[in-house]
């Protein structure tokens, strides 16, 4: 009957394995005890993604937890308030935002939890170049997608390169501002700032499991012994 | 033959264990409570909704009043005439608490005028009786519908409470204390913050 | 009237006078000695005799949760996933609450199918023990009904879609099914008439009816006394002295230190599941539902959340004849509602599975097999083993993980319907006089 047991436990991670596939995605270098790469991210995701993009469950003073003080914050990173209380709302009316990219673009807070970092980092990394595309791009884990490649001036123009087998293969035409490898280190912060915004509060609950962990250790080797002593009577 | 044999009970042993047990029971019925209770306290919302109020009182012009919203209150916002505070001193011996001895107020603000500037003057306009909002009276005389001799002042329509125009209480109010001053500080000349202490 | 005559709680200390108030007014030792101090249960039960108050515990950790998830929650189509978010980010220490109560409903379901495999093992459910079975299926019942309309409330994809298939089920009745799926939706489709009362019927009207339940179980078990791994009756053999069975020992103190350590073991697994990975995996909290529900968008690949998925595999694997589909819906239903009936099933002579012979045994080991896989298969996309080859007869070019379920699906039914059968000719082992 442990045997039972022993079967369960190990299925669920079995089960999580082979429930994965899809395109290929790359590892994305997540590390949220990084402060000054989630607070690149923070810039890169207010300069980039904010405009069209909203974060309505993020308010910005939550950012003093990755380590910038409320006056960093309103003088680098609020431009659509001046309430440091507010949350990261776009100022993209919903009407033009259908009009231009076919639906509104979804809101991010929880972009990360929903997408998971890989494919993010994937994402963002493999858009390219396609005359057939509304807006001139296209995007390897997410076709047809609406959103143009908002970052091409860092990255550059990539071009897909059809393969014999399989997918293409992405071949960078034109040079951006930031060679590839920095251009990967670029969106690794943005990624690490999303999926910090995913759950705010993951730094904090692991911390706190610590030492639940530490008390329940106590509190069983109590039971037992107390069970112990009171099954002496048994016989 | 019964399945229990009591011939190696260690009294103290087991008295030992089950004031451990209960014991650390208590230690992880407290730790459960702490976020259970602490959920009531003010969420991100309500502090942000609650955060200071920057008000423009340059535009206030001489014996008007605005009111602003802060943390969901009406707090007054009045630039007084000169005529206006010459009067508050002269109040005293109608007053219940002339000198806000018990009254709530932040140390910065003195005298009868109740304010960092004599003549703007902040209140929060919440009757300190049962929580009504006064209305302004801030003629002199009968021309206020308070009476001839009313000197001027604020008027709680709830239980008759009244107040000077340092919201100081008249005696025989049912209200016990003055109004309350919140807490606010100068940014400018013109630039006042409604929840925020001055320093120094 | 005077308070009756009733003698001092025993013992000293400052406590005894108030005690003794109470006790003189209320049932209060007669209750405490009946049900925890001179309840007799059997001295030999095992790991599985663990999850009958765990389950216990599981209940108070959900009502106490959801108490104050209802404090910060919104149930409107509006406001439902933001609300969800507010809590997360916004309430002091609303995370772990909601945390709790997300992991928690995975934890009821893990905990009760062990209660429910122990119970089956040892033949729990057998006379005299009928009653306390027939309400531990209802709990069941009520427990998945729970499940079902909490899920909805978070209002992401997953809760919307979820809610779609499993309300369009009734759709497939004949006749009424069109009219009748409306009526539960109280829409054209799932929204926010749906979403407030699914929301009543989550936090008001089911727990009161688990609540219930739940004393109503407890209350048979105590009239009949416990079973055992062995399946002997403990109140057969009673001490001539004492009146008391002789391989039975008081619930308190001996079960109530013991049940302690099971708790623990328990908190220990459940705690480093909020704390450090909640999600497991996008088992417990899914992927797909930290998006909003859409009902314009289907997600690619929908299931249930892995307690309904054995029942849903079954669901997928039955085909439609006579060009109605409800026949699936009926095979799902059945799979639930013949655990009814398990106590005429089994015509055993012996309880546990400890002297069940072979074939029982084999029957009820491809059982649990069997409802396991269908658990996985419910999980995954039908494609998720690939197609029979085209050239196959009968089977060509269907799905091989819809056959497999269909096969494992007429598994758990035989477990069930050939039980009168193959328990009564069963090479049994004796069973021993006490308990081992």
């Amino acid at each position: 009957m442990k045997k039972l047991i022993a079967i369960l436990l190990l299925a669920v991670p079995a089960l999580a394995l082979a429930s994965s596939g899809g395109t290929q995605l790359d590892s994305a270098p997540v590390n949220l005890h990084d402060k000054l790469s989630l607070q690149r991210g923070a810039q890169i995701f207010v300069n980039h993604c904010l405009n069209c993009h909203g974060a309505s469950a993020m308010r910005y003073s939550k950012l003093t937890e990755i380590g910038l003080d409320e006056g960093q914050i309103r003088e680098n990173l609020m431009f659509a308030t001046d309430k440091v209380g507010d949350p990261m709302t776009t100022t993209l009316d919903p009407k033009e935002g259908k009009a231009w990219f076919g639906v509104m673009p979804p809101d991010l807070s929880l972009v990360a939890r929903a997408r998971g970092a890989d494919w993010l980092y994937t994402y963002l990394r493999g858009f390219y170049r396609d005359p057939a595309a509304k807006s001139g791009w296209n995007n390897t884990v997410f076709p047809n997608v609406g959103m143009p490649h908002v970052l091409w001036e860092y990255q550059g123009g990539q071009v897909l390169q059809a393969a014999e087998h399989g997918a293409g293969k992405l071949v960078l035409a034109e040079p951006g501002k930031l060679p590839p490898a920095e251009y990967d280190k670029y969106v690794g912060d943005l990624v690490n700032y999303l999926v910090y915004m995913g759950e705010p509060a993951r730094a904090k609950r692991v911390q706190i499991g610590i030492v639940v962990m530490f008390f329940l250790a106590v509190f069983f080797v109590i039971t037992v012994l107390l069970k112990k002593e009171y099954w002496k009577d048994v016989r | 033959m019964t399945a229990i044999v009591l011939d190696q009970v260690d009294e103290k042993k087991r008295r030992f264990l089950i004031v451990a047990t209960t014991a650390a029971s208590a230690v992880a019925a407290g730790g459960v409570a702490v976020p259970f209770l602490g959920s009531w306290f003010p969420s991100a919302r309500a502090l942000a909704a609650g955060a200071p109020v920057e008000i423009d009182v340059s535009k206030i012009e001489a014996g008007q009043q605005i009111t602003v919203e802060w943390r969901g209150k009406p707090v007054w916002v009045m630039r007084r005439t000169p005529e206006m505070l010459a009067q508050l001193a002269k109040n005293d011996a109608l007053l219940a608490d002339p000198g806000s001895a018990s009254s709530k107020q932040p140390d910065y603000v003195k005298g009868p005028a109740r304010s960092i500037k004599p003549e703007i003057f902040v209140a929060v306009g919440v009757c300190t009786h049962l929580g009504c909002s006064p209305t302004l009276k801030k003629e002199v005389g009968a021309a206020s519908d308070m009476g001839a001799d009313w000197p001027g002042g604020y008027y709680c329509p709830c239980h008759n409470s009244r107040f000077d125009l340092a919201a100081r209480v008249f005696k025989g109010s049912p209200a016990p204390t003055n109004l309350e001053i919140p807490p606010h500080k100068y940014l400018s000349d013109a630039r006042i913050v409604v929840g925020e202490d001055q320093k120094g | 009237m005077a308070v009756t005559n009733k003698p001092p709680v025993t013992g000293a200390g400052p406590l005894n006078g108030i005690l003794t108030w109470f006790d003189q007014r209320f049932p209060l030792m007669v209750l405490w000695k009946s049900q925890l101090s001179e309840y007799y249960a059997p001295k030999n039960f095992n790991v599985w005799y663990f999850f009958g108050s765990l389950a216990l515990l599981v209940l108070v950790i959900q009502i106490v949760s959801g108490i104050f998830l209802t404090m910060n929650y919104k149930p409107s189509a509006e406001h439902a996933f933001a609300s969800v978010e507010y809590i997360m980010r916004d309430v002091p220490g609303g995370w772990i609450i909601r945390y709790i109560h997300s992991t928690g409903a995975s934890a009821f379901f893990i905990v009760v199918y062990l209660h429910m495999a122990r119970g089956l093992m040892y033949g729990s459910y057998r006379k005299p023990r009928e009653l306390t079975w027939i309400f531990g299926v209802l709990i069941y019942l009520c427990l998945m009904a729970e499940a079902f309309f909490g899920y909805l409330l978070p209002w992401g994809q997953m809760s919307f879609w979820g809610a779609q298939v499993i309300i369009n089920l009734f759709a497939t009745i004949p006749v009424i099914g069109e009219d009748l799926s409306v009526w539960i939706r109280g829409d054209y489709n799932v929204s926010d008439a749906t979403l407030n009362r699914f929301f009543a019927l989550h936090v008001i009207a089911i727990p009161m009816a688990l609540l219930g339940l739940v004393a109503a179980h407890l209350m048979a078990l105590h009239e009949t006394g416990s079973n055992n791994p062995d399946g002997i009756e403990i109140n057969e053999n009673l001490d001539p002295k004492t009146g008391t069975p002789v391989d039975g020992i008081p619930f308190h103190p001996y079960y109530t230190v013991k049940d302690m350590v099971g708790v623990a073991v328990f908190l220990i697994v459940f705690c480093a599941i909020v704390f450090f990975s909640p999600e497991v995996g996008g088992y417990f909290l899914e992927y797909n539902n930290f998006l909003p529900a859409d009902p314009l968008t289907t997600p690619a690949h929908i299931a249930p959340v892995w307690y309904f998925t054995p029942f849903y595999a079954m669901l997928r694997a039955v085909p439609s004849f006579f060009n109605m589909q409800v026949w699936g819906v009926i095979v799902m239903g059945a799979a639930v509602m013949i655990f009814f009936v398990v106590p005429w099933l089994d015509r055993g002579r012996t309880k546990s599975i400890r002297y069940r012979g072979p074939i029982y045994r084999g029957f009820f080991a491809a059982f649990i097999v069997s409802f396991l896989i269908l658990g996985y298969l419910g999980v995954e996309p039908t494609n998720v083993w690939g197609e029979f080859g085209k050239g196959i007869p009968v089977v060509g070019g269907d799905y091989i993980a819809t056959w497999v379920a269909r096969v494992l699906t007429v598994v758990y039914f035989a477990f069930f319907l050939l039980m009168p059968w193959y328990t009564a000719r069963d090479k049994e082992k004796p069973v021993p006089q006490r308990l081992t």
